[in-house]
């Protein structure tokens, strides 16, 4: 298996490996890719979320054999996979389930970023690449919500999509050009089942093979923050790193198994989530004339939606809950500490990051509430709160965050 | 056979033909492909089959009652059809200064129903149900007085989703997350007792 083996050597593996280079690939990206030794429990989610989009894929691909997407069949084909076909009630709910799960594990992905660091240079595209990934899969998300064609599909996607005429001047003519129709309809969900199926997979798959190029180009951060390779061994690998396989790849095998414990007793025992992972009313027919009382995205939109609605006017709502994710991409310039890691950094940068991650946790449950009363009130303040981080961030980390940081990573053996 | 010695001799390069030449090259290139594009994105235009089915809705006044809503589709959007009263009419001219757009001027509606009751003929109140702010339905809050929507409620219609509230002509108040009033679609009348949705003097039957 390691790059020393002798190639010269006869038999089939020579033979394979003369006309694709399999040994030289796991060399290159496997054994001979060194990751810093100090990783923790955050470093399981990159992997998590690589596994989670390869069920979601397969999931789809069958339950895409019984689907059939359109006004008078989309929600009765789902039924029907559910109540009538071997196993489809299972296949729904891995799907469902991995929806949200899906997205639990990059928000726990990108704490870990802004926990240590990782955005910063010279990880920059590393961020943006990552960004693009979380965008696109929202996309995915909000028209995989839309497919089963409930009556929260329905109001979700009038509610979403309306968004989009709020744009001055192309507004009104973007909204029926995105429809397909004067409303949702047959159009719609042709068009939607395509993209959920087809396009976005494919941009999706081609953004994550460009995420994992750029992390084996700069190689992982890790908890400390600071950069393996400017401490190289005799060997001329770095002191702190070691290879990927099979150290990490063992390690990670450990996270998969409790995740896909946790994601078994969910998809078994509690699948919709107390109407989290699957709200009520989409168990109803989608139905023009009956708004539901209260519409909610699912849980993992809830922080923007959140903002959208605590603004008194649409146009700058709209705006601010599109500038509230646009800033993401921003984050490697945005912060302009010497030191990445949170460990390395000042008491004022550490209460500001747990007040943001607070905030983000408020907004999301306030997302989910009625937008009434005290709720609005709220939704204002932890709105303020929230752009106030990055501007809070843009100033702090320009004095905390430049101390003294170790040469080597802090690392106990077990 | 030809001669290889003279393929060895490597004629002087001229470097802004060769630029001109890839530039025109990638320029043409680049005009083709947005060309490419144009069928692709307008395949999203709405089909001839959906915009034949915007075809104008006829609706019976006589089976309204006075001071109740009735709803039909137009271009699959819900028309909120209101047989105004009196008293319904007369509550609309008490609240202008609560309102974001009184007289209309910056909502849409046909031209012959920008006026004080938004409305061809007073007592018929047409509007499209979609909430101008995201596209809810819009809740009927007819009784005046319920103080569940607000204080001094003159009656009108409240939306569920984001709490945006409108009078009985569907004109929008302050403090609502929607910015203009409802929507009025085009109608006309056809007698006394037909209403036809999408239909006016100046479309002239065209929806």
């Amino acid at each position: 298996m390691s790059a020393t083996m002798d190639k010269s050597a006869g038999g089939f593996r020579a033979w394979l490996n003369k006309r694709l280079p399999v040994d030289q690939f796991m060399a290159d990206q496997l054994t001979g890719y060194y990751a810093p030794k100090n990783f923790n429990v955050w470093y399981f989610f990159g992997s998590l979320a690589l596994l989670v989009f390869v069920m979601q894929i397969v999931t789809g691909i069958f339950i895409t054999m019984h689907f059939k997407p359109g006004e008078a069949t989309a929600f009765n084909s789902v039924e029907y996979l559910r109540r009538e076909v071997p196993y489809g009630w299972l296949l729904q709910y891995m799907h469902a389930v991995g929806a949200s799960f899906f997205f639990i594990v990059v928000y726990l992905h990108m704490a870990r970023a802004f926990l240590y660091g990782s955005y910063k240079g010279p990880r920059e595209l590393l961020w943006v690449f990552g960004m693009l990934i979380y965008l696109a899969l929202m996309a995915e998300a909000f028209m995989g919500y839309v497919l089963p064609y409930g009556n929260m599909s329905y109001w979700g996607a009038q509610v979403i999509i309306n968004l989009f005429g709020t744009i001055p001047g192309i507004g009104p003519d973007l909204v029926e050009w995105i429809r397909g129709d004067y409303g949702i309809g047959d159009a719609t969900l042709t068009r939607f089942f395509s993209l959920h199926v087809i396009a976005l997979p494919f941009i999706l798959a081609l953004l994550i093979l460009l995420h994992l190029v750029a992390l084996r180009q700069v190689g992982s951060n890790n908890p400390d923050g600071i950069e393996i390779k400017e401490n190289p061994g005799a060997d001329g690998h770095p002191k702190d790193g070691i290879p990927f396989h099979p150290y990490y790849t063992l390690k990670d095998i450990v996270g998969v198994g409790l995740f896909l414990t946790f994601f078994a007793i969910v998809v078994f025992f509690i699948p919709t989530f107390g109407g989290l992972f699957m709200e009520a009313p989409n168990f109803e027919p989608a139905n023009p004339s009956s708004t539901p009382e209260h519409i909610a995205p699912v849980w993992y939109f809830t922080p923007y939606y959140a903002i959208l609605r605590a603004v008194p006017d649409q146009k700058l709502g709209a705006l601010l809950m599109a500038l509230s994710v646009a800033v993401f991409l921003f984050m490697p310039w945005i912060d302009r500490a010497k030191n990445k890691s949170v460990r390395y950094r000042g008491i004022t940068s550490k209460i500001l990051l747990g007040v943001f991650f607070v905030t983000f946790l408020m907004l999301m449950w306030l997302g989910l509430k009625p937008a009434d009363g005290i709720y609005v009130l709220l939704a204002r303040i932890f709105t303020v709160l929230y752009f106030g981080f990055f501007i809070a961030l843009f100033f702090v980390s320009k004095w905390d965050g430049n101390g003294p940081v170790p040469d080597r990573v802090t690392y106990n053996a077990h | 056979m030809s001669d290889h010695a003279a393929d060895d001799t490597v004629p002087e390069v001229d470097e802004s033909r060769r630029k001109f030449l890839i530039a025109a090259t990638a320029g043409t290139g680049a005009v083709g492909a947005v060309l490419t594009a144009v069928p692709f994105v307008a395949s999203w235009n709405p089909s001839e089959s959906a915009r034949a089915a915007g075809l104008p809705t006829e609706v019976d006044l006589s089976k309204i009652e006075p001071g109740q809503m009735a709803t039909f589709f137009w271009r699959k959007q819900q028309i909120y059809v209101v047989k105004r009263t009196p008293e319904m009419l007369a509550s609309l001219s008490a609240h202008d200064p609560q309102l974001k757009d009184p007289t209309s001027e910056k909502s849409e509606q046909p031209q012959y129903a920008k006026n004080d009751s938004r409305a061809l003929k007073p007592d018929v109140l047409v509007l499209i149900g979609t909430c101008t702010h995201l596209g809810c339905l819009p809740k009927t809050r007819f009784t005046p007085g319920d103080a569940s929507v607000m204080a001094n409620w003159p009656g009108g219609f409240f939306c569920p989703c984001h709490g945006s509230k409108f009078d009985l002509a569907g004109r929008v108040f302050q403090g609502s997350p929607a910015s203009v009033n409802l929507k009025i679609p085009p109608y006309s009348f056809e007698g006394d007792n037909k209403l036809v949705i999408g239909v006016d003097a100046t479309s002239k039957g065209v929806a």
